[in-house]
């Protein structure tokens, strides 16, 4: 499963962080700590798999990918597929990105209850659970007019 | 600052409403996004959590206001502060009527809350009021909430309805409804084990959204127990045929490659499904086939569906053909440019060589190039696939990689699972003991207290019992070559305390063995060793007990010993240690140093740390004494009970007889009272007169108790004295009881273990010339016949090689006796590893190639048994190195040694290692 999902930026500020697993609070900035000094010493070319039996546990794994200021960092275990999700984060990006039109951290940062609610989308207690860019626009911006209205 | 205008540009647009959020929260996270230092945030961050708490309290604040104030504690709680005055009313917005202000409040709540807080219980009923909404979204939000907030207690309060929900008509519902009862599944499976069949009806949901949700589940569920699922195969092989032949709705396409979610999530259901299940992995042959042909390995979504394929297809039952495919599907991950490929391709290939080993081979380069890689991910995973394929004819190169490896990462948590691997390689396919020996010293040296005791505990007793056979010879040829590179050791700064600890050791009992060492030169070793370390007093302990010894072996072989000042000095300092099992180490040395020669001998006789020691419990030797004392009037023993019995009766008397002492519980001070408790009374009355007055007193007395009993009474000092040298060293507990040794010593001083200190290096570094382990550091000079080399002493192996191998061997077992040169060290099959080869002590260890202890050991067994059996075992060996299995020697010799190991008590524990003799032996 997904234990957990990281948006940070490249000075190590969190954006978005969800747990799929209940952590305390400190322990959670702790990891994000962790996470953000192990990628931020990798270069461009390094492959985008960590492995993280530290920072989580045995068989643990960062799956990141680095966007313009962010780092989208996926805490998955044995279960989940490394390429998969790694081609998940590129759905979740792609998804922001045309819900945003043009996403930049800023987006991130002002919607973050959007951008939780696109994630709710893609990930459901550390499942995957949609991965059409499409489908998970679609229901979010039901959601969103519903919300207005 | 080009980015702080950044912001400050889009926060002015920001601020025109573009995101819908109030003006002050825009502030709030501009001012934040704006702070020069943490502390400056911390103070806004602050600020803010004052005015929202005065602020949330006011009455009748606007729902919608609260909305805002709630998400603005989110975002505290997000920048690590605590919100919980704001959880509550969180909780109050589920409760609202308004779809957008409860999905705000559920999505504050999900975030605020873990699922054991108090809070969890006002939820459940809006909870269970909103599972039976008639809005789907309302629906949907509150299992999003589920999936978070349910425990295992308040699962039954919510199930019936989720259940229900498995059948609701927007597909949405059921797929979150599959995913709440899957983390249900997480947190007690037994609350769902009876809803199998439900899920399986859902596999068959006309959505595939709910379909792919259920696999999630059940793989979770396979995960945990195979056994309910195997039916599931067939339609599971359909499904997968369906998802692979585009039959699934387009939307499920990813990159033109159809569902590939759903590809690898079945992938990973019939890995475990049809291992070692051949009729199961026969129905899957047909569509991995398939898809190893279709999958499109140009993208990357193709690449981790055909990596599933390859770890499904090396898991189920074999298919020649299809694992010939994933080898070439592998191959080609290898060969990428892309790291991530060459990662995958790497675990690929590790899952390979488990079935079939000889393909590893082909890769060798490729590997290489990943071991070298500067990408430390792919480097430790490429010293994982080295790890799986170690054979006893690649360990030493492997070894040295790894040992190179943990040389240069500073990460502790990776160095100590690496250094145990070594320590396990080293032990299951050790070519010979120097190397085993050598081996160990460097990962003491790099890993140091990342070792476990245990281990420095099994090299001490490796070096003690040699190959444990009857082969004298080759046992202090190894034990002097110990001597030696021990010697070299010390010449660097800064060891850590576990080697230095096993280096006391062997220096104690072996340093003056061979005759090439004065006694005066080691003892000053191992005062130098002292002063590298001034706190350390389990070290202390190992080096008083080892100059002990060294004096006594010098005194019983006649000579005289001259304590050196610095030794002397140490030895004054610790009788005022307030570690009382130095104290006690110091007391005894200074007994035994007063001791004449013969009973010296006795007491500590040279070489016999693995001897069996014979310990009278009943005190049988003393029935003389008690007798006379009963003569004389005393009165006869009283047990401890009896005693109390007669209230304060006790007296001097009874607690002169010598069986008192089996009862007394407070050992380690009673302890020199044991032998002669008169002597103990002296010396206690004494102690507050100054250190020299006492010694002289307390040795006085052991020696004119001694001289007075009967022989065996000094014989049972030995032993105690004995019991010092062995037995706590190896930490047997067993021991203990019987012999009346005080308190284990290694558990004394675990509790005092002082970290190291820096200072007092001098001793050590000073004389600095030619490290050993420095030197061999050169840096590879022509890459590619570097790496050949090293890709032909990792992968070796080759019919040239083996051929002459067996030949070799024969021959030598038929000269038999003779020592041979070394042939059993495992085949450098190509030109012989890399220069740079880390076993190659032979600067400071001479002789070491002329003999092989092992060598002369596999002699030793092919004469004492039939000489066929062990003739073949060997041929064996070399033609099939990786099979553990057929390596050992004949089960006999191994229980013998078992028996032996026993009897003298040194085991640590049973079957530890047994690998390790095993491959010693072979």
């Amino acid at each position: 499963m997904i234990d957990a999902v990281l948006v940070m930026n490249t000075q190590g500020k969190p954006r978005l962080a969800k747990f799929y697993k209940s952590l305390s609070p400190v322990k959670q900035q702790e990891i994000v700590r962790k996470v953000y000094t192990g990628l931020s010493s990798r270069a461009e070319h390094f492959c985008n798999f960590v492995e993280a039996d530290e920072i989580f546990g045995a068989g643990t794994k960062l799956v990141y990918k680095h966007f313009a200021t962010l780092y989208f960092v996926f805490v998955i275990d044995s279960g989940e597929s490394e390429l998969g999700i790694l081609d998940l984060i590129q759905v979740f990006v792609e998804t922001l990105d045309s819900i945003f039109k043009n996403v930049c951290e800023l987006d991130i940062v002002f919607n973050f209850n959007k951008v939780n609610t696109v994630l709710d989308e893609i990930v459901m207690g550390g499942q995957v659970v949609e991965t059409n860019s499409t489908e998970i626009v679609k229901s979010v911006q039901e959601i969103f007019k519903l919300e207005r209205g | 600052m080009e980015q702080l205008k950044t912001i400050g540009r889009e926060l002015a647009m920001g601020s025109q409403g573009v995101w819908g959020s109030s003006k002050e929260f825009l502030e709030l996270v501009k001012t934040i996004g704006e702070a020069k230092s943490k502390a400056e945030e911390e103070r806004i961050v602050l600020a803010e959590i004052e005015s929202l708490k005065r602020r949330i309290q006011e009455p009748d604040v606007p729902r919608k206001k609260m909305k805002e104030y709630i998400m603005r504690l989110v975002y505290v709680e997000m920048l690590g502060h605590d919100a919980s005055f704001g959880y509550i009313h969180a909780v109050k917005m589920t409760h609202d009527d308004n779809l957008l202000l409860k999905r705000s409040g559920y999505l504050a709540v999900t975030l605020f809350l873990n699922e054991d807080h108090d809070l969890i219980i006002l939820i459940i009923n809006t909870i269970q009021k909103d599972l039976k909404s008639d809005n789907y979204l309302v629906c949907c939000a509150a299992l999003t909430a589920v999936c978070r907030l349910i425990n295992e207690e308040t699962i039954p309060a919510v199930l019936p309805q989720i259940v229900e929900l498995l059948n609701h008509q927007k597909e949405l519902v059921r797929k979150k409804a599959v995913m709440a009862l899957h983390r249900f599944f997480q947190r007690s499976p037994s609350t769902v084990s009876h809803l199998f069949p439900a899920f399986q009806e859902r596999l068959c949901d006309r959505d595939p959204s709910v379909m792919s949700a259920v696999l999630c589940a059940l793989y979770d569920m396979i995960l945990v127990n195979v056994k309910p699922f195997k039916h599931l195969v067939a339609s599971l092989v359909s499904i997968l045929k369906q998802a692979v032949e585009h039959r699934l709705p387009k939307s499920y396409d990813y990159h033109r490659t159809p569902a590939p979610f759903v590809q690898i999530k079945l992938l990973k259901i019939l890995a475990l499904l049809g291992t070692g299940d051949k009729a199961a992995s026969e129905n899957m042959f047909n569509v991995l086939g398939d898809i190893l042909k279709r999958s499109d390995s140009t993208s990357n979504i193709g690449n981790a569906i055909l990596y599933e394929c390859v770890r499904t297809l090396t898991s189920i039952y074999t298919n020649p053909r299809l694992l010939q495919n994933a080898a070439e599907i592998t191959a080609k991950f290898l060969k990428s440019d892309s790291h991530n490929l060459k990662y995958m391709g790497i675990d690929a290939l590790g899952r390979l060589i488990k079935i079939t080993p000889e393909c590893a081979e082909n890769h060798q380069l490729a590997v290489i190039d990943c071991l070298e890689d500067p990408d430390d991910t792919l480097k430790r995973k490429t010293l994982d696939l080295l790890y799986k394929m170690t054979k006893a004819n690649n360990v030493e190169v492997i070894v040295e990689r790894m040992v190179e490896y943990i040389r240069n990462i500073s990460d502790n948590h990776y160095k100590t699972e690496i250094s145990s691997r070594v320590i396990e390689l080293a032990e299951r396919y050790a070519p010979s003991n120097q190397w085993f020996i050598q081996t160990m010293n460097q990962v003491f040296e790099i890993a140091g207290d990342l070792v476990p005791q245990k281990v420095a505990h099994d090299l001490m007793r490796l070096i003690a019992e040699g190959a444990g056979e009857e082969d004298e010879d080759a046992d202090s040829h190894l034990r002097s070559s110990a001597v030696q590179a021990y010697l070299q050791i010390l010449k660097e700064p800064k060891l850590p305390s576990i080697l230095l600890q096993v280096i006391s050791w062997v220096l104690g009992e072996y340093g003056i063995a061979d005759g090439s060492h004065s006694a005066e030169f080691i003892i000053g070793k191992l005062c130098d060793i002292v002063a590298t370390r001034p706190g350390d007093d389990k070290l202390k302990g190992y080096v008083v007990s080892a100059i002990t010894k060294i004096c006594a072996f010098e005194k019983a072989a006649g000579q005289t010993v001259d304590l050196i000042p610095e030794c002397v000095s140490f030895i004054e300092e610790l009788y005022a240690s307030h570690s009382t099992d130095l104290q006690q180490r110091v007391y005894e040395f200074h007994a035994v140093l007063k001791l004449d020669r013969d009973t010296l001998a006795s007491i500590l006789p040279m070489d016999a740390s693995c001897e069996d020691i014979e310990v009278d419990k009943d005190l049988s030797f003393l029935n003389s004494f008690v007798e006379s004392a009963l003569a004389n009037g005393s009165r006869p023993y009283l047990s401890d009970n009896e005693r109390r019995g007669m209230g304060a009766m006790t007296t001097l008397a009874s607690n002169n007889d010598a069986g008192t002492s089996s009862l007394l519980r407070f050992q380690p001070y009673e302890k020199p009272s044991i032998p002669e408790p008169a002597a103990a009374l002296v010396t206690a009355s004494h102690y507050s007169q100054d250190a020299i007055d006492q010694h002289d007193i307390y040795s006085s007395a052991i020696t004119v108790s001694t001289s007075s009993k009967a022989p065996e009474s000094s014989s049972n000092d030995g032993t105690r004295l004995k019991l010092e040298g062995v037995q706590k060293k190896w930490g047997r507990p067993t021991y203990t009881p019987e012999a009346q040794v005080p308190k284990n010593p290694i558990n004394i001083s675990d509790s005092v273990k002082v970290s190291s200190s820096a200072a007092g290096k001098e001793a050590s570094s000073r004389n600095s010339s030619a490290p050993p382990y420095t030197e061999r550091k050169q840096p590879p000079q022509e890459i590619s016949a570097e790496k050949k080399k090293l890709a032909a002493s990792l992968f070796g192996s080759k019919a040239g090689d083996t051929k002459a191998k067996p030949a070799a061997k024969l021959q030598q077992n038929g000269t038999s006796k003779k020592a041979p040169a070394k042939p059993t060290s495992p085949p450098p099959p190509a030109p012989a590893p890399p220069p740079a080869d880390l076993l190659d002590l032979s600067d400071s260890l001479p002789q070491t190639p002329s003999v092989d202890p092992v060598d002369q050991l596999a002699d030793l067994i092919s004469v004492d048994s039939s000489a066929a059996t062990s003739t073949t075992s060997l041929v064996e060996q070399v033609f099939d190195a990786g099979k553990v299995a057929t390596k050992g020697p004949s089960p006999q010799a191994s229980l013998q040694k078992d028996a032996v190991s026993r009897q003298v008590g040194v085991t640590p524990s049973g079957g530890t290692n047994p690998d390790l003799f095993k491959d010693l032996f072979g």
